[in-house]
């Protein structure tokens, strides 16, 4: 299979990973749950994930990552527990619904009010706009820093300018960027920084997290058992403790601390340089193609992300049939993302999305590129 | 593109639902395999099954014996 989905996951993982995880299914206790070898082993291998976490994000603590299942989990515990009710929020069209439902929901159930800054057809936002939206009453920012659809970069510092100067909770998702572009929570003034594992980190699923400034309040929605202050009846105030009530997923922690040591020693740059060149000889080579519609603004740096379209083939009929005469792996239909749609024109029609990963080659692109060229003739 | 021909589609209100009616027709040897929902109807995400329309007896027996649950049923040229 030539898989071309990893904007959805990496299916491909690093060999260390994978060991890490059987390693530690056979040698890892309970974090936190006493001081024998097994329940040790856990906790030093979550800890020392939460280091590797911290440094690639430049989160001044480690005991300021908390651990979660995946993105969606870390943005619903930032969006409900750390915007205060009655507070506007302002956020983007590019979102995918693990921001825009937890905030639909804030709204519905009258804790917020929400902005949107709009986006053209090429999936492209005006920094203006967010100094537009501003009202009194605002209070956070909430903001992902690529499109899971088109692809496009949000200045994430820019934006995060924007929210200091005004005093904003920012909130950021991180799903398409996390273990490919440079991350400085210090730098870009990031509050709340939300990642999964199992994408660009190349870690296993039903690992995420959330990274946190110091200073930030954030309520937990689960409270329970901790390992420690047991006869508290409250959920101990310290991070991480605070939002990690229950077992940890310890074996999954165990290979993404693998995956951030892959990362470190193969490097952004060079995994960020790949990525893109892949993408970018995909997209030359479609949008050459006569009936094929590409999505998205290629001007500038961007996620290895090329969505598109051939003449008015329904979407998910496109990626069949190169899944099942191509055997290759791509993602039809909406992506999630219902308000990047309808700024792009393509809510009825969907689109076709490829996604590109370390593990990818130019072959694979190649491949790729002849079978939609078959397809639009 | 491929060439067009009547399908019946299924659809379900859940992938678990169209889990269950993947291994039922396949302990069944019932035809038919997993699409993308076509857009025709619904623009959102999801799988269907598809088969042939005069194979819609086989498949509601499927559903029947297993308590799968459908939501609708469609003919479509595909």
């Amino acid at each position: 299979m030539i898989y071309l989905d990893n904007a959805a996951t990496t299916l491909h993982k690093p060999e260390q990973v994978i060991a890490a995880v059987v390693e530690a299914m056979s040698s890892m206790g309970n974090s936190g749950r006493g001081t024998h070898g097994g329940s040790l082993a856990a906790s030093r291998t979550i800890y020392s994930a939460r280091e590797k976490a911290a440094a690639l994000f430049g989160c001044p603590r480690a005991d300021h990552v908390a651990f979660t299942c995946n993105s969606t989990e870390a943005l619903n515990i930032a969006i409900n527990g750390g915007i205060p009710a009655g507070s506007h929020v302002i956020s983007t069209d590019l979102e995918h619904n693990s921001v825009l439902r937890p905030l639909y929901r804030l709204e519905r159930e009258g804790r917020a009010s929400l902005s949107f800054v709009p986006a053209d057809r090429q999936g492209r936002i005006d920094y203006a706009d967010f100094e537009r939206l501003l009202r009194p009453e605002t209070r956070a920012v909430v903001c992902t820093h690529a499109s899971n659809l088109t692809g496009n970069l949000v200045d994430i510092a820019r934006v995060g300018a924007f929210a200091r100067e005004h005093g904003l909770l920012f909130i950021v998702d991180a799903s398409q960027t996390a273990g490919v572009f440079p991350i400085d929570m210090e730098k870009m003034g990031i509050d709340v920084l939300c990642f999964t594992g199992h994408k660009g980190l190349m870690g296993p699923q039903g690992t995420g997290g959330l990274c946190l400034r110091e200073g930030i309040d954030i309520r937990p929605w689960k409270v329970g058992g901790s390992g420690v202050q047991t006869y508290l009846e409250t959920q101990p105030e310290e991070y991480p403790t605070r939002l990690e009530a229950g077992t940890l997923n310890g074996h999954g922690l165990a290979g993404l601390a693998a995956a951030l040591d892959f990362l470190q020693e193969t490097g952004l740059a060079a995994i960020h340089q790949k990525e893109t060149a892949l993408m970018r000889r995909f997209y030359a080579g479609v949008s050459a193609i006569d009936g094929v519609t590409v999505y998205g603004d290629f001007t500038g740096d961007r996620a290895a992300v090329v969505a598109l379209n051939v003449r008015d083939y329904d979407s998910g009929e496109v990626s069949d049939v190169l899944a099942v005469d191509y055997d290759i792996a791509t993602r039809p239909g909406a992506h999630c993302a219902p308000r990047m749609h309808r700024a792009l024109g393509t809510a009825e029609q969907g689109a076709v999305r490829f996604s590109f990963g370390w593990f990818n080659t130019a072959e694979e692109v190649d491949k790729a590129i002849a079978a939609i060229r078959e397809i639009a003739a | 593109m491929r060439e067009k021909t009547m399908k019946l589609v299924v659809t379900f209100p859940s992938t678990s639902a169209a889990m269950a009616m993947e291994k039922y027709c396949k302990e069944s040897q019932a035809p038919g395999r997993l699409i993308p929902v076509p857009r025709a109807i619904t623009a959102g995400c999801g799988m269907a099954w598809m088969a042939l329309p005069g194979e819609r007896p086989l498949l509601e027996q499927v559903i029947r014996d297993h308590g799968v649950t459908a939501e609708g049923w469609y003919e479509l040229m595909l």
